[in-house]
């Protein structure tokens, strides 16, 4: 069981480092998606499979999204027939592919009942949290949607259409 | 047993906040700036989640789920933020080019 959170963990690792020296910024996408889903491989082992499932449809889900769909918007340079050379190329998916085939195979590893794996003794389920959540922290829950209603206005008044004069 | 030990834990987070800091500080590209805050963002979230599995307490899921939500108004926001500079026509998104936001 060592071993497959040591590999979750270096995945992890060798993620983020491709995804701050890649020069396309498409390719860091790739990159952090394949970061946050073996992050997500790391808090499965931690016993926190509630942040895992958060960790893979907010963050791997939503948030990765929202920087696609900003990238293309902004489509830098880069000519298109050289940009579709760029896409066929190997050398652009290769890496992704292959951290995200260790993912995956380590995930099949998991859920296969032949392997054994024992179950996490003791972990905390989303019923805890939620208790916790809206018990003791009911106040912080409505800060945070404070906060993310002040961040829906700032990016409305950000991006609002100038078109029509000042 | 955990397959992770709290130490482990620490470590991993320890290189994933300094890869994320490293990002920040030597990139320019402001993109590559947010994902790198992003990626420091989801290592102070793994030490929550490794704490609250250490001393077995749903507090280290609850601050998960705040930072997650920080996380998100941080990238709408800053997003919105590079999409604006670009549609003023800003041909870089250098970040050392953009000190001046007239809202």
């Amino acid at each position: 069981m060592h071993a497959l959170a040591l590999l979750a963990a270096c995945v992890t690792v060798v993620g983020a480092i491709m995804v701050i020296t890649r020069r396309v910024a498409v390719h860091a996408v790739l990159y952090l998606v394949v970061t946050l889903l073996a992050l997500a491989t790391v808090l499965v082992m931690l016993g926190a499979s509630f942040a895992a499932m958060l960790e893979i449809i907010i963050y791997a889900g939503a948030i990765m999204v929202l920087f696609v769909f900003v990238i293309m918007m902004l489509n830098l340079g880069q000519p298109d027939s050289a940009r579709e050379k760029e896409w066929l190329r190997p050398r652009a998916w290769l890496g992704p592919g292959v951290l995200a085939t260790i993912v995956c195979a380590e995930l099949l590893y998991c859920t296969s009942p032949l392997s054994g794996a024992a179950p996490v003794p003791a972990a905390i389920t989303v019923h805890d949290v939620g208790a916790d959540l809206f018990g003791r922290y009911v106040l912080v829950v409505e800060l945070v949607s404070y906060l993310l209603l002040a961040g829906l206005v700032s990016a409305f008044y950000i991006g609002r259409n100038r078109a029509g004069g000042r | 047993m955990l397959a992770f030990s709290f130490n482990d834990t620490l470590l991993v987070a320890t290189v994933l906040f300094s890869i994320g800091l490293a990002g920040v500080l030597v990139r320019r590209n402001m993109v590559f700036m947010l994902m790198s805050l992003d990626i420091m963002l989801n290592a102070a979230a793994l030490v929550f989640v490794g704490a609250g599995a250490r001393w077995h307490d749903a507090t280290g899921q609850v601050m998960f789920v705040l930072i997650l939500a920080l996380a998100a108004v941080e990238t709408a926001v800053g997003l919105a933020i590079i999409v604006c500079l670009h549609a003023r026509g800003r041909p870089t998104l250098d970040a050392d080019t953009g000190n001046l936001l007239r809202g």
